[in-house]
């Protein structure tokens, strides 16, 4: 494996690391409810702060429920997910081509090959 | 994690909007420019909107056992300089706001005002101080991000400290309070956050040297060094 994708690798081993590593140490275990949104924790503490407080303006729209909300997050992760792939994969091919229709020509491919 | 639709006060709600107001405006405006001027960078600022759709869809756990998400605005804001993100955090964080009630249109300018203008701003600034001082490309790219991630969240907590300050310990305890809840969870996946950009920026290097020259994240004829100094790493 090529240095590069070792370091990337890593790069990412790290990521998945910071995210497992609370879960795995227990973190959550001093709450009711481990894991929730911070949002939501900090409109306890406005209400908190604030007893009276009362959100004078609701969602226009609101998921229905858990699963059609975490749905339209994945939603989003992949359309985000899709654009970056679609470049990445994009300039990766546009290589490949210059590359394969300079051999084509008969010249020597360049030197720096990704 | 954004401030609720409805939690802001309608002065404050209405004062952090004129705030945000302006940038966006401006942004628009260099988002038309950038594409007019150079067509051929359409497609990498779709990949910096992309990098932050995705980074702020994942709600990550974190040590004070509550979750939250990074930003994904130092990206765009070191390739394309901060105004072009307060267009691309608002078209975000309005996303969240109409489909995943994740947010909200009330608070969309306070909102607007901490991810995707002071967060792109100041993880510029560090960006271009450590450039300056000669910090190699992938660890300034790292604290830039690193540090658009985690301002936006202290000012996510200074706006709801102003707005709802303590009866008894006033507005810094009320700082105290929400530093706790948004900063404080947010130290680690800042982290991630500066990792992944990292990750990102050194594909870029591989594959799209030319754009990131004329963007002057690479250095054009002096910056072999840059380049060699990414790839080493």
């Amino acid at each position: 494996m090529k240095k590069n994708t070792k370091i990337n690798i890593l790069l990412l081993l790290v990521v998945v690391a910071l995210a497992v590593l609370p879960l795995a140490l227990g973190l959550g275990d001093h709450k009711e409810e481990p894991f929730t949104g911070a949002d939501g924790e900090a409109e306890t503490a406005i209400t908190e702060i604030e007893p009276d407080y009362e959100p004078w303006f609701s969602p226009l729209y609101e998921p229905p429920s858990g699963e059609i909300e975490s749905a339209l997050f994945s939603l989003q992760a992949a359309l985000g997910a899709g654009v970056l792939a679609y470049y990445f994969g994009l300039h990766r091919g546009r290589k490949q081509g210059e590359r394969r229709a300079l051999e084509r020509v008969g010249e020597e491919p360049k030197a720096d090959k990704v | 994690m954004h401030i609720t639709e409805g939690f802001l006060p309608p002065a404050h709600a209405v004062a952090w909007g004129v705030a945000s107001a302006p940038f966006v405006v401006h942004g628009v405006r260099s988002l038309t420019r950038e594409v007019r001027e150079h067509p051929e960078s359409t497609l990498l600022l779709g990949a910096s909107g992309a990098f932050t759709f995705v980074l702020s869809a994942l709600k990550l756990p974190s040590v004070t056992g509550s979750c939250s998400h990074p930003t994904g605005t130092g990206l765009g804001a070191i390739l394309f300089r901060p105004p072009i993100m307060a267009v691309l955090g608002t078209i975000t964080l309005l996303f969240q706001a109409l489909l995943l009630a994740h947010g909200g249109l009330t608070t969309l300018g306070a909102n607007a005002f901490s991810m995707a203008i002071v967060g792109p701003w100041a993880g510029y600034a560090i960006y271009r101080l450590l450039r300056r001082y000669d910090v190699p490309l992938m660890i300034a790219v790292f604290f830039g991000a690193f540090v658009a991630d985690l301002s936006t969240y202290c000012v996510t907590s200074v706006q709801l400290a102003l707005a709802f300050p303590d009866p008894s310990s006033g507005f810094m305890g009320a700082l105290g309070k929400f530093g706790s809840i948004f900063a404080i969870t947010q130290i680690p996946l800042a982290v991630s956050e500066g990792l992944l950009t990292v990750l990102v920026m050194r594909l870029l290097v591989q594959s799209s040297k030319g754009e990131l020259t004329r963007l002057g994240v690479l250095l054009g004829r002096q910056g072999s060094r840059d380049e060699t100094e990414a790839v080493a790493r």
